[in-house]
């Protein structure tokens, strides 16, 4: 596996040239994974990307840098300390360093040759492609998908130029994902969403969940669906709640300051019983905290957001495979159980881009009710051994479909008196119980016997995965992580199993207080031991979450 | 009318209310409309007014106070084969929800919002509402209102509306007419209703707004917008009811690409197909 890093200030072109080395990378068989660090300015500013790549997809970043392609020179003083020893950067010849490890290019001369200094990029890139010995034959193809039909020659040529001005300095490595997509966490949410019948999305623009709006407004057209920027996030939870009654399958997605907006109407969801589907793309908050950065600190949040009782499921997205399959199974059992299902993910997954299978839309699980014919009048709150009452949509013949945000009867009209209140919120709350019968137990990675057991959520799954990959190497000791994807109701059959025989349990969270570990306290008395966790808006990689272990004595 | 296909059911308002006009002037528009009640989804917020959707025989949704039309505008844009009609109080539609009120205006979906316009926050038992007159006293009030009137008229027609009406709840057959045009209209259509609450409103009663009210009779140009901001502004000695501007314009479903075609959402599935080809672009 190979690590490079992208660097330069904002509107230079980052992002055109990791998007073209990714592009080229897979053409070459190479499973690839990029997290893309961002200002939260649209010019100037300081922007990386680190790309990974390797003959599996890596699901996580790493600190140790094989090579820098620095589009500036800040870019270099900002990282080189990350680079190994044989490690390169490639800079264009007008950019000072001392460093030993610097091959400087005419990136900028060639480029300007070509007809624009902007084609610098694709300098670099073909020159980084060549130092890891990967061949450039889709180079056209890429540009042709990504560029105007004008820019596409000179990109060309500036590719080759780059290539040929190296030589090949690290072995090749790739497997066989040519096939695959490539595409970031939103994305693959997205894709899960379509493949699941989504008909209504409405949201109002927040980083970092604004893609997810952008991408399904962008293909609204081919797939006949609506998608609706709302005058506020208030708007876009009741739309989608209306959409849903009205009997089109829709979601709302937001970050946590959106969300916020929206706590009121996901208690109407649950109250109604309105299948809901709610994304929460975390960012470091409170309030509008570190804009395009990452964090896992709304996760207490979701599982109590909205006063009064009611059930409602939580999920936290771990990859982008997970994504496309959660989102389908989010839709479905918030059909089946007529209840508000939250995806959480953060920007680590959703902004990063990864290579990722293409799955089979039409083998997409759709939950369908049975059609239970009415017996003496529709109800839309019929009390039912399940507790769970048949669906219909306004406009059935069937009799009046209504929903109520009162406690109401089972025909939706408002009620005051005790009996019809305990039954109604038995009936709901029943619902939980069945939904714990539906629950995914946590992954666990590494060792099947854990003496230490690693414990956490959502996409700090792939450094997890690394960490626990690096210290079995060591073979001190055996070490485990479990990491959860369903979060509420919380699993807890294997956490139960794994703690009993490891001898310490540490939780690791990209937050303050150790959400989930509190969590697991509540719910199952068991303590964890000691805690990695961090909270400056940058994910752990595999390898600090090894560095902080061995500080804290494991 | 014997072959009435809307039920009205007891409601919880007090004797006397405005609202009980306003229920049956809806339920006669709607029979004189040939509607089927299965086809009809009313829609409130939270409020003495937003009760109504309970108390009529048909769909009914009844969310959070301030966000009656939101639902309401979703509702239709998935299934256009609904009438959707909002009954909602003052507060609800321009005091909690007064963002969404203008902004649906301008995406123009084809619902009736009818407001019953009481000038309190009768639920919570007499608070000024937005459309409160200057100096009024409340229990929070306590040295009468300070806060200008909200004109929702000016305000709707100012922000695009094309149909933007007056009723009183004291005329209801003139206010049933308006209820009619303004369910007939295509496009968002708004018909503010000054409704007096006995309870909590010693001020604006049905002899104040008796004296007030007038007509607006045939001569009146409802199309001229200028003319109808002007007349809009009449609010005082002498009230003009009936519609004060009418002008149709694309509602939402005509100028969007995928409704305008007659695509209906509820129900609907997604082609894999075209999920699969959309999959293969990101290869
Ligand atoms: C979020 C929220 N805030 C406040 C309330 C309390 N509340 C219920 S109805 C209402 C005002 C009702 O006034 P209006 O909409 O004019 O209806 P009316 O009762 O006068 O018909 C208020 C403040 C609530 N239910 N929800
Ligand atoms: S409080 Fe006022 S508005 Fe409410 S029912 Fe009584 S009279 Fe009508
Ligand atoms: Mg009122």
């Amino acid at each position: 596996m190979y690590n490079l890093l992208v660097g330069g200030a904002a509107g230079q072109g980052v992002d055109t040239a990791v998007n073209t080395l990714e592009a080229l990378l897979k053409a070459a068989g190479c499973g690839v994974f990029t997290v893309r660090d961002l200002m939260s300015r649209i010019r100037g500013g300081h922007n990386f990307s680190l790309v990974r790549f390797g003959e599996e997809t890596p699901r996580s970043h790493s600190e140790r840098l094989d090579g820098i392609i620095a589009l500036n020179e800040e870019t270099i003083a900002l990282h080189r300390d990350k680079l190994k020893p044989e490690g390169f950067i490639l800079c264009d010849e007008s950019v000072k360093t001392d460093d030993s490890r610097a091959i400087p290019l005419k990136l900028q001369g060639i480029a300007k040759l070509l007809g624009s200094g902007r084609a610098a990029g694709s300098v670099a890139v073909g020159a980084a492609l060549r130092l890891f010995s990967t061949p450039i034959d889709g180079a056209r193809r890429v540009f042709e998908k990504s560029l105007k039909p004008g820019l596409v020659e000179m990109n060309v040529k500036a590719l080759e130029a780059g290539y040929r001005a190296v030589e090949p300095r690290f072995e090749r490595v790739g497997g066989s994902h040519a096939g695959e997509m490539i595409l970031t966490g939103n994305k693959a949410l997205a894709l899960g969403a379509l493949a699941a019948g989504l008909q209504f999305y409405a949201a109002y623009p927040m980083s970092p969940s604004t893609s997810i709006l952008e991408y399904l407004a962008s293909v609204s057209l081919k797939m006949g669906i609506a998608v609706e920027q709302a005058e506020d996030e208030i708007a876009a939870v009741n739309m989608a709640i209306g959409a849903s009654f009205t009997g089109a399958r829709a979601m709302t997605g937001t970050s946590g300051g959106g969300f916020s907006l929206k706590v009121e109407a996901l208690g109407l969801s649950g109250m109604a019983e309105v299948p809901l589907v709610l994304v929460d793309v975390q960012r470091p908050g409170p309030v509008t905290g570190l804009p395009t950065r990452t964090e896992q600190s709304d996760l207490k949040f979701m599982i109590s957001a909205s006063q009064g009782e009611f059930p409602r499921m939580v999920i936290a997205l771990r990859h982008h495979e997970d994504a496309y399959r959660q989102t389908i199974r989010a839709f479905n059992l918030a059909e089946k159980y007529q209840i508000p299902v939250i995806l959480l993910s953060d920007q680590y997954l959703a902004d990063g881009t990864a290579t990722m299978p293409v799955p089979d839309p039409a083998k997409a699980e759709i939950y369908a009710p049975e059609d239970v014919p009415a017996e003496g009048g529709y109800a839309r709150y019929r009390f039912t051994e399940s507790g769970i009452s048949p669906r219909k949509f306004p406009g059935t013949r069937d009799g009046f479909v209504s929903a109520d945000s009162d406690e109401h009867d089972e025909y939706g009209k408002i009620i005051e008196d005790s009996e019809t209140r305990i039954r109604m919120m038995n009936k709901r709350m029943g619902k939980l119980e069945l939904l714990k019968r539906e629950l995914e137990e946590p992954q666990l990675l590494g060792d099947e016997r854990p003496e230490v057991l690693l414990i956490g959520w959502g996409s700090l799954y792939g450094p997890l995965e690394e960490a626990v990959r690096l210290l079995n190497a060591e073979g001190k000791a055996r070490y485990g992580a479990l990491v959860f994807g369903d979060v509420w109701p919380l699993p807890d059959r294997l956490l139960r199993e794994k703690a009993a025989g490891a001898r310490a349990l540490i939780h690791v969270e990209q937050n303050y207080t150790g959400q989930l570990a509190q969590l697991i306290r509540e719910q199952t008395g068991i303590r964890t031991d000691a805690g990695i966790l961090k909270y400056d808006g940058r994910q752990l990689s595999g390898e600090e979450i090894v560095r902080r272990l061995r500080e804290e004595g494991y | 009318m014997s072959d009435s296909r809307f039920e009205t059911f007891e409601t919880a308002w007090c004797p006397g209310c405005g609202n009980f006009n306003i229920l049956d002037s809806l339920k006669n528009a709607l029979d004189e409309l040939a509607l089927d009640p299965h086809d009809v989804l009313m829609v409130g917020g939270i409020g003495q007014a937003a009760k109504l959707p309970q108390y009529i025989s048909a769909n009914s949704f009844s969310g959070l106070h301030g966000r009656a039309v939101p639902p309401a505008a979703a509702a239709k844009i998935v299934n256009p084969a609904l009438t959707v009609i909002i009954n909602s109080g003052d507060g609800d539609s321009y005091g909690e929800g007064g963002n969404h009120f203008i902004h649906n205006i301008r995406r123009n979906v084809d619902i009736a919002h009818f407001i019953h316009d009481n000038q309190v926050y009768g639920l919570t038992k007499g608070q000024a509402s937005p459309t409160a007159d200057k100096g009024s006293v409340t229990p929070v009030q306590v040295e009468g209102s300070l806060n200008i009137p909200f004109n929702p008229v000016l305000m709707a027609i100012a922000a695009g509306a094309g149909f933007v009406a007056r009723g009183f709840s004291g005329r209801p057959e003139h206010l049933k007419e308006l209820m009619k045009q303004a369910i007939r209209f295509k496009g968002y259509a708004l018909v503010d209703i000054l409704q007096p609450c006995v309870s909590f409103n010693k001020v604006n009663t049905f002899a104040w707004y008796s004296q007030r009210v007038y007509e607006l009779d045939k001569e009146y140009d409802r199309g001229d917008r200028a003319a109808a901001m002007l007349k809009s502004m009449e609010f005082g000695d002498r009230i003009p009811i009936g519609v004060l501007y009418q002008e149709e314009q694309p509602t939402f479903h005509e100028q969007h690409e995928v409704l305008k075609n007659g695509q209906i959402l509820a129900g609907r599935k997604n082609d894999p197909e075209l999920v699969r080809e959309l999959m293969l672009e990101m290869v």
